[in-house]
């Protein structure tokens, strides 16, 4: 599966470092090259410097051929207006997006991009945590 | 009309001073603390602080009677979500400001009106300078018509003719005849035009280059 990964912040390093481990081809993009450095040196993928936000450099790390894009910087407007950059002008298949602001990622869900709120499911299993009621042990 | 008003910088100021000269009820959202206190004393219309990308915020501003909402931030990505949010929840037309030109098609795509960002106007002013640009786009309409600009020369096979015997493609019109002089005009069926007269024309995509060939001529100056 060819995959764009959208910031390389430790969660993006982390899933293209995942995605590559196990075969797939990985372009992960940053507005800053010094970001790559979260990256294992085994890492196998392509590293690009630009802006997902722009149509330009997406096309350049090949979103037209992709079959999945990933938005993870920290700005849940950028995530979500790179996402439908993916979705609506280059018809990528998958769009998976972190939207910190739960609300916003459940409206989100609702106008097509698949969304994940690290604040809603970190505040259950901490809860979870604490009142013992959750399989989640730290 | 209630109005909502998106991000109070030097747009939405303006903005926000007009739409109550013309008496409509207008509220300012801005994320700056300062800068709401500076707006509330400043404009006579309502100043909400909140961050207008937060539903709550929306919903505080009274989303569900908004007429309009328009999301005048400088970043584009702030104005799309502004205008999903306001979609979602209430009724309102929603236009938004487009600071990156190269942005515009994904509004379009989420049917979100937009309005020619200060880049591209500046970009068209630019134009407007140049000898060779005789087809000037002005603006785009939501009905998919375009208003375009036109610049007759001395070698323009209309010049000299009136108005009725030009001949348009279909679902074009011949709005407004600017002299050179910058006095405009309403144009009837006689009226003549001459060199150096600007057409504001409303016409399809598809036919700007039939009206230019028509109104401008070719670029090989062809004798009229």
């Amino acid at each position: 599966m060819k995959v764009i990964i959208m910031g390389c912040g430790r969660l993006g390093a982390q899933i293209a470092a995942e995605l590559d481990r196990r075969g797939h081809d990985v372009t992960i993009i940053d507005v800053n090259n010094a970001a790559f450095r979260r990256l294992p040196s085994t890492f196998g993928g392509t590293k690009a410097v630009g802006n997902g936000m722009d149509s330009e450099t997406l096309r350049r790390a090949g979103i037209e051929s992709a079959d999945a894009f990933i938005a993870v910087t920290q700005g849940d407007n950028r995530n979500y207006f790179a996402s439908q950059l993916a979705r609506e002008v280059f018809g990528v298949r998958r769009v998976l997006c972190r939207i910190y602001d739960p609300q916003r990622a459940e409206l989100f869900r609702s106008l097509g991009i698949e969304t994940y709120s690290p604040t809603s499911v970190g505040a259950e299993i901490m809860v979870g945590m604490l009142l013992g009621e959750g399989g989640a042990q730290g | 009309m209630y109005i909502i008003i998106a991000g109070g910088g030097k747009v939405g100021y303006y903005l926000a001073e007009e739409l109550l000269r013309s008496k409509n009820e207008v509220l300012v959202i801005e994320i700056d603390p300062q800068r709401a206190a500076m707006l509330s004393e400043q404009l006579a219309g309502d100043v909400l602080h909140g961050d207008a990308c937060e539903a709550a915020t929306l919903d505080a501003a009274g989303i569900s009677r908004a007429d309009l909402v328009a999301a005048v931030t400088g970043d584009d990505e702030d104005n799309l979500v502004i205008c999903e949010i306001a979609r979602l929840k209430g009724n309102a037309r929603t236009i938004a400001r487009v600071n990156n030109p190269r942005n515009e098609e994904l509004f379009k795509r989420r049917g979100i009106e937009t309005t020619i960002s200060a880049t591209q106007a500046i970009l068209s002013q630019i134009e407007q300078e140049l000898p060779v640009a005789e087809v000037i786009p002005l603006l785009q309409l939501s009905s998919g018509l375009q208003l375009i600009e036109l610049r007759l020369s001395e070698r323009s096979p209309v010049v000299g003719r009136s108005v009725r015997e030009v001949l348009l493609p279909p679902e074009s019109l011949i709005c407004l005849v600017v002299d050179p002089g910058g006095v405009p005009r309403i144009p009837s069926g006689d009226t003549r035009l001459n060199a150096g007269d600007a057409l504001v024309v409303v016409t399809r995509a598809e036919s700007i280059e039939m009206l230019r060939e028509a109104v401008v001529g070719t670029a090989h100056g062809m004798d009229t």
